[in-house]
């Protein structure tokens, strides 16, 4: 029959191993969970977006489709269209389709020089600076490059929200945790599109495959010049910006 | 025209993330006066010693209440540090916190157990618990106390860097998001560590007078003159940070300064030059000079004294609102501001404010109930 006695020795090794217990929950950070499509394999790609500038027609039926798609709540934004009036004295006057995703009517004082609208959106960073900070990695960046917000896991401390250079990320009020846009990983995973880009009528929103050099996007940006947003807080956004206009932050 | 992200127009970090820096800060100032005593012998503070080391333990119960409030999942509070996140200097608070909540608790028994063994003696509930707090072990004599001494001045010697650590890690925090203008300068981390220092004193003269004056004790007038003279110091360092970081963004007229002067200008002309500097900073900063360079009547110096130490507590109040507050106010876009003020019922409103920021007075009442915070205090009737 075991000796079943509590040794001096037995009760050392116990407490020696103890601390060791307090490590056991300290293990590496959960990967995306079920946003992508059964069988897809997010090693063969790597996403980015374009914006052309130049084309947008602030019809704003991305952020519309964007809405519809994702059950984005009222009065927050996964992406929105600013409209740029610049005037000939030089006065920038910038507005946002905040009403309904529409834009209400409204004059600008003085003559205007040049007007145009830019479509808005998370930049899917390369060195996403909300992943960076997310201090329980619930946001985290994708390995075919989107960044995401695990809602099961997210505090809902908002240190992302203030991080992010873009104010692209909002506190969802129905689920309390982080919210942006995923480019729509559950329909890209599937061979889809993201919402907004099916959506746009004029093709001023471009999603593609950066891995792949004969993408549409991979092409556009080989023949096109394009800005970053904000390239001076060393993001590297993925998000391309075709024609933009120096006044645009 | 002014133009603000859509997603900016409400104020994320509400009053609650201007409470939690604002109670950690008099955590560390008030651990610190402990420290003056405990580790560098500074004698004359010895009639609040026990005092400060009871508020900044209270304090620190406190600290984590109003960011428990705040999340948007309190229940997954413990995933900082069940599964925490490295590259994020937030992922450090549960760790920093824990450490020092322990230190801190160590510190206090030590320098209490010779009074919890006295109680322990007794009979009652407050005889068993204090029996049980000192694991039932009533000895002690020169020896033992010799020791507990020992282990209190190492103690107060490690807890001097993690006080700094606990709170320039919430300036840190600010001053580590680029995206923010406002916030982005390291000097956040020293301004932080400097006017924490500086509530801590203040809280502590406040309350050490106002509980005099309800017991009708004398003050310990060599105490409360060393008190003010640290202030004095601390405070001058602290608001002179303050300063430097603005002017020196004012100075480089850099591409942020053109919004932050707009800032200032449009959003917080009141609360930060007029409150913060100019009435709340260099009032309390002249009343101190007098009352360290001119002989006053014990009186007019005490008077004088607590007057600066409360306006310095809302100064340091003033400067996280100033800071919290204010850099949310101005928008990502650099083109406009958001504004905000909080809902007195609200969750995240002033009455659970107030709530959590009056709680430790209370508690550590019941503490001092237990056993005393003032066991020198000379209990002589004011005449």
């Amino acid at each position: 029959m075991r000796d079943k006695r509590i040794t001096r020795r037995a009760v050392l090794k116990g407490l020696a191993a103890a601390p060791g217990l307090l490590l056991l929950p300290i293990g590496p950070i959960r990967p995306a969970q079920g946003e992508e499509a059964a069988g897809y394999d997010w090693t063969k790609h790597y996403w980015g977006y374009a914006v052309d500038t130049t084309k947008c027609i602030g019809c704003c039926a991305c952020m519309r489709a964007c809405r519809a798609e994702n059950d984005v709540p009222k009065g927050h934004f996964r992406t929105w269209v600013e409209r740029y009036r610049i005037r000939l004295d030089g006065q920038v006057d910038v507005d946002t389709a905040a009403h309904d995703d529409n834009f209400v009517f409204r004059e600008v004082e003085g003559d205007v020089a040049k007007a145009f609208f830019v479509p808005k959106l998370c930049n899917h960073c390369e060195k996403s600076v909300c992943s960076q900070v997310c201090p329980v990695g619930a946001s985290y960046t994708t390995k075919d490059g989107v960044v995401l917000v695990d809602k099961k896991h997210c505090i809902g401390c908002g240190y992302c929200i203030q991080a992010c250079p873009y104010g692209t990320r909002f506190l969802n009020p129905e689920t309390h945790t982080a919210d942006k846009c995923t480019l729509c990983y559950h329909r890209i995973t599937k061979g889809l599109l993201p919402a907004c880009v099916q959506a746009c009528p004029v093709g001023a929103r471009l999603f593609g495959d950066l891995n792949d050099p004969n993408s549409h996007l991979s092409m556009i940006l080989r023949q096109q010049r394009y800005r970053l947003l904000r390239p001076e807080m060393g993001t590297h956004p993925k998000c391309f910006y075709i024609g933009l206009d120096k006044e645009v932050v | 025209m002014d133009y603000v992200f859509p997603n900016e127009e409400n104020v994320i970090w509400t009053v609650m993330i201007v409470l939690y820096p604002y109670i950690t800060g008099l955590v560390a100032g008030a651990f610190i006066v402990s420290s003056l005593y405990h580790l560098f012998g500074r004698e004359e503070l010895k009639p609040v010693a026990r005092f400060s080391l009871g508020s900044a333990f209270v304090f620190l119960l406190f600290a984590p209440m109003p960011l428990l409030v705040h999340l948007g999942h309190p229940e997954r509070a413990f995933n900082i540090m069940i599964t925490p996140h490295f590259t994020s200097a937030m992922a450090g608070f549960g760790f920093i916190y824990t450490a020092y909540l322990v230190l801190v608790v160590l510190e206090l028994w030590f320098v209490l157990r010779s009074d919890l063994i006295a109680r322990a003696k007794g009979k009652g509930l407050i005889a068993f618990l204090c029996r049980a707090a000192v694991f039932f072990d009533l000895y002690e004599d020169d020896a033992t106390r010799a020791v507990d001494h020992k282990i209190v001045k190492v103690l107060a010697g490690i807890g001097i860097p993690m006080a700094c650590l606990l709170h320039g890690y919430v300036g840190f925090l600010f001053g580590s998001i680029k995206a923010n203008p406002w916030w982005s300068t390291p000097l956040m981390f020293v301004i932080f560590i400097f006017s924490a220092i500086v509530s801590g004193i203040s809280v502590l003269i406040f309350h050490y007078f106002v509980v005099s004056k309800i017991n009708g004790w004398k003050v310990d007038i060599p105490c409360v003159r060393s008190m003010g003279k640290y202030l004095w110091g601390f405070m001058i360092v602290a608001v002179s940070l303050e300063a430097l970081e603005i002017l020196s963004i004012a100075y480089k007229q850099t591409e942020e300064w053109d919004v932050l002067s707009r800032l200032i200008e449009e959003k917080l002309m009141f609360s930060y030059v007029v409150l913060q500097f100019f009435i709340f900073s260099l009032i309390p900063f002249f009343i101190l000079a007098v009352t360290a360079l001119f002989k006053l009547s014990d009186r007019m110096a005490n008077a004088l004294t607590w007057i600066a130490a409360t306006m310095l507590l809302v100064q340091v109040l003033l400067m996280r609102w100033n800071v919290v507050i204010g850099g949310q106010l101005l928008s990502k876009s650099l083109r406009g501001f958001t504004s905000y003020f909080p809902g007195i019922w609200e969750k995240e409103g002033l009455i659970t404010a107030a709530v959590i920021f009056t709680l430790p007075f209370g508690i550590l009442y019941l503490f001092h109930r237990l056993v005393s915070l003032f066991p020198d205090v000379e209990k002589t009737r004011v005449a």
